[in-house]
């Protein structure tokens, strides 16, 4: 990714109540910070879910957004993740134009990056792709010169590498801010 | 097991948390919680005029006695005229819990009569917001909603109760504990990092102590009183923080920023250590960021980690309740300076005491001259007690209120600073009055501010709720007007109101208050003592005051605070060097 520096991955341990998607995404807008792509599931405790949110900072330090995040009362834990510790990945469906000679050309594209084709007709094929964010662009950069029908990507899940769980963990900007416990 | 309606479980819920009064006004949905109210409830319903009235003046309750202010409103429009109390709230960390009543769950997203999403419109102006769809949730929800709004920084919540849910029946039961495991605000200030700040303390050449809010919200003055005269360390207040030190100390400066005191601007721009306590770099206290207190290091203690570098960075960053810090701080100075006392800074306070007599706040108030507003202000002032509480809108004579008053102790200033909302005097006043009996509420207001919320005169007339409010009335709205003069080339434009309209004596009256019309200097001190000798009822007193007079010092919005103007022969041709800016 082009401007990879300015995107953080973090991930928002949320007691799964309604509304706690809108405070967190009304919050981003409120502040000014901008989200490239935030993702919401189930966690392995009930009661819980796991939003990872990849947060441009060009505008506004990564330290706000977390310690505003940490703010909201549904907000249980953020991680901010390290990529060299961390594992990114992301699910993508690309329906792609196939007719002719291209059909087995993208074939070929789809063995190549080990990606399933999903659906196939007469004009078009699907294609659908897991991996690192990086992998998912270069495939999609090769199949654009076939014409994208269209494109869904689910945006970035993330967990860290090693034995410890987010609610191990401790976040940074509290560590830093001279509080006793956090 | 008690079984009983979920209006009556939210009101021995309220009674629980002590809860003594309410302002508010019923609707079609939060009817079910009035009927108990009846002869059920020992809590006081206070019936406002309008639900930003009802808000307001919980916060001015909340301001004067430290505790909760609870308001309540109906669903829909009831709701919505809550918005601005709930955001003026949350910009000056006022603990406020409303509660409104919400249409019936099954109509809920039907656009139904009265209908609005109210804990959706809140959300970014409330501490947090619940919406109750279970009658069984009501009572945990009011712990949860106390708890929140109370503690760490505080800050409004709002419970919205469907009319269904508040009708239905439940058993009773209350929670000995409250659990909310994304909210534990840290209130214990590191002991490490209160030992590096004693250092840098110790180690300064020029601190000055920057004293908002958050030691008012603390209840940390007599702290702050220990750590100051400990140290020698000068103070200066921010608005919202106004007595949280005594005025009539020689170490306080008084308020810093944009219509700050010279000496307290300045002070912070030659400082070489600031101890920001309970304050948080706002615009109108820095000017123009980069510029501002430039050879200072930082010293952050506050209860939002939040707040912490989040305009100036900190070179020690303390997150904690400012009176435990404060508490700290002070043993860990006693320790450290022993029997030698503070460090010699004579030269420091005696520039500092310097500054204070060349540049004081001044105006001119000529015998046979119009009125001044500080002369009316300062009147106001040596007529009352020091219990007096004094509450301003927001404007000019919030300005001059701030800056003529003197302030000796804590809760006895109440404004709203962040948000800047007019209007919200009259209703804070008499919130104020409810929760402070006993001392006389002085609102000072302007003509433009008053009108935006005077229908609650009628409240103070009906529920026998006296104070007095004195409007410095210039027929403007006074601060537009100064900018416009200042910075549109006295281009007035959408600023008139006319002094006449309406006639405020007669409008008084009409609400069963008293009128009192000042239109000279000799005629001040004879309305003050007539006004302050009125108990039984509110007073208005209409100080028709000069309309050409500015508030000064200004630094202008987005200026560094060097280029402080002092007075308005700053900026109109003067030929006095010694009138010019200080640059």
């Amino acid at each position: 990714m082009t401007n990879g520096e300015k995107l953080h991955t973090i991930s928002a341990l949320v007691e799964d109540k309604p509304g706690v998607l809108t405070r967190v995404a009304g919050l981003f807008a409120a502040r000014g910070f901008n989200i490239d792509s935030l993702a919401v599931g189930p966690t392995e405790t009930p009661g819980l879910s796991r939003m990872t949110i990849v947060v441009n900072v060009e505008t506004k330090p990564l330290e706000q957004v977390t310690k505003q995040l940490n703010k909201l009362i549904n907000v249980i834990k953020i991680l901010e993740h390290d990529p060299g510790t961390s594992v990114e990945r992301e699910l993508m469906l690309v329906k792609v134009r196939a007719a002719g000679e291209d059909r087995q050309r993208i074939l070929e594209i789809a063995s190549v990056f080990r990606v399933n084709v999903v659906d196939v007709t007469h004009h078009t094929i699907t294609l659908e792709a897991a991996g690192k964010p990086e992998k998912l662009e270069a495939l999609l950069e090769l199949v654009a010169d076939f014409g994208i029908v269209e494109l869904s990507r689910t945006g970035r899940i993330a967990l860290s590498r090693g034995d410890r769980g987010i609610r191990d963990r401790v976040l940074r900007a509290a560590r830093t801010a001279g509080g006793e416990g956090a | 097991m008690t079984t009983l309606t979920g209006a009556r479980a939210l009101l021995k819920a309220l009674e629980l948390e002590g809860v003594e009064v309410i302002f508010g006004i019923p609707g079609g949905a939060s009817m079910p919680i009035y009927d108990p109210l009846v002869d059920e409830s020992p809590i006081r319903h206070i019936l406002c005029r309008h639900e930003q009235g009802a808000g307001h003046a919980a916060e001015g309750y909340a301001w004067a006695t430290g505790r909760p202010g609870v308001c309540m409103a109906t669903s829909g429009p009831g709701g919505t005229n809550l918005v601005t109390p709930l955001a003026d709230a949350k910009m000056d960390s006022v603990p406020i819990v409303a509660i409104t009543g919400q249409v019936p769950t099954p109509v809920v997203g039907n656009d139904a009569f009265q209908e609005a999403d109210i804990t959706g419109i809140t959300m970014p102006i409330t501490k947090h917001n619940f919406l109750v769809k279970d009658p069984a949730e009501i009572v945990r929800t009011v712990r949860e909603a106390f708890h929140i709004a109370t503690t760490g920084r505080p800050g409004p919540v709002l419970i919205d109760l469907p009319k269904d849910v508040l009708l239905a029946e439940t058993e009773w039961s209350w929670p000995e504990r409250v659990s909310l495991p994304g909210y534990r605000p840290t209130t214990k200030g590191n002991q490490r990092q209160v030992v590096e700040a004693v250092k840098m303390i110790l180690a300064s050449e020029r601190p000055v102590l920057y004293v908002g809010g958050g030691v008012i919200k603390a209840n940390a003055s007599e702290e702050l009183y220990r750590l100051a005269t400990l140290g020698r360390l000068p103070v200066v207040t921010t608005l919202m923080a106004r007595g949280a030190f005594p005025d009539s100390h020689e170490l306080c400066l008084g308020m810093p920023g944009m219509h700050g005191s010279y000496t307290a601007v300045t002070a912070m721009q030659r400082a070489d250590l600031l101890v920001a306590l309970g304050a948080r770099f706002d615009d109108r206290v820095t000017g123009k960021l980069a510029a501002f207190a430039p050879h200072a290091r930082v010293i952050h203690v506050d209860i939002d980690p939040a707040e912490i570098g989040k305009n100036r960075a900190a070179d020690v960053p303390i997150v904690g309740d400012c009176r435990d810090v404060i508490a700290k701080m002070v043993a860990e100075l006693e320790r450290r300076q022993g029997e030698a006392g503070p460090p010699d800074r004579s030269a420091w306070l005696a520039q500092l005491r310097e500054w204070q007599q060349r540049f004081p706040f001044r105006y001119d108030q000529r015998p046979d001259g119009p009125l001044k507003p500080q002369y009316a202000v300062e009147r106001l002032r040596a007529l009352a007690d020091d219990d007096t509480i004094v509450v301003a809108g927001v404007g000019q004579h919030q300005m001059y209120a701030s800056q003529f008053w003197r302030f000796e102790k804590p809760r006895h200033w109440i404004n709203s600073g962040g948000l800047g909302t007019m209007g919200f005097a009259v209703p804070a006043a008499l919130g104020a009055k409810v929760g402070r009996p006993d001392a006389r509420v002085v609102a000072i207001d302007g003509d433009g501010c008053f009108q935006m919320t005077a229908q609650e005169l009628a409240t103070s007339t009906t529920e026998k709720i006296p104070f007095v409010c004195a409007i410095l009335n210039n027929g403007y709205l006074g601060m537009v007007r100064q900018w416009q003069e200042l910075f549109f080339d006295q281009r007035y434009s959408g600023v008139y109101l006319d002094p006449n309209v309406p006639d405020y004596v007669k409008l008084a009256e009409a609400y069963g208050a008293v009128g009192i019309r000042v239109e000279r200097p000799d005629e001040v001190d004879a309305a003050i003592e007539k006004a302050y000798s009125i108990t039984d009822r509110s007073v208005v007193i209409d100080f028709r005051i000069d309309p050409s007079e500015g508030v000064f010092p200004m630094v202008p919005a987005g200026a560094s605070n060097d280029d402080i103007i002092l007075g308005p022969e700053a900026i109109r041709p003067t030929s006095d060097p010694e009138e010019a800016p200080i640059a």
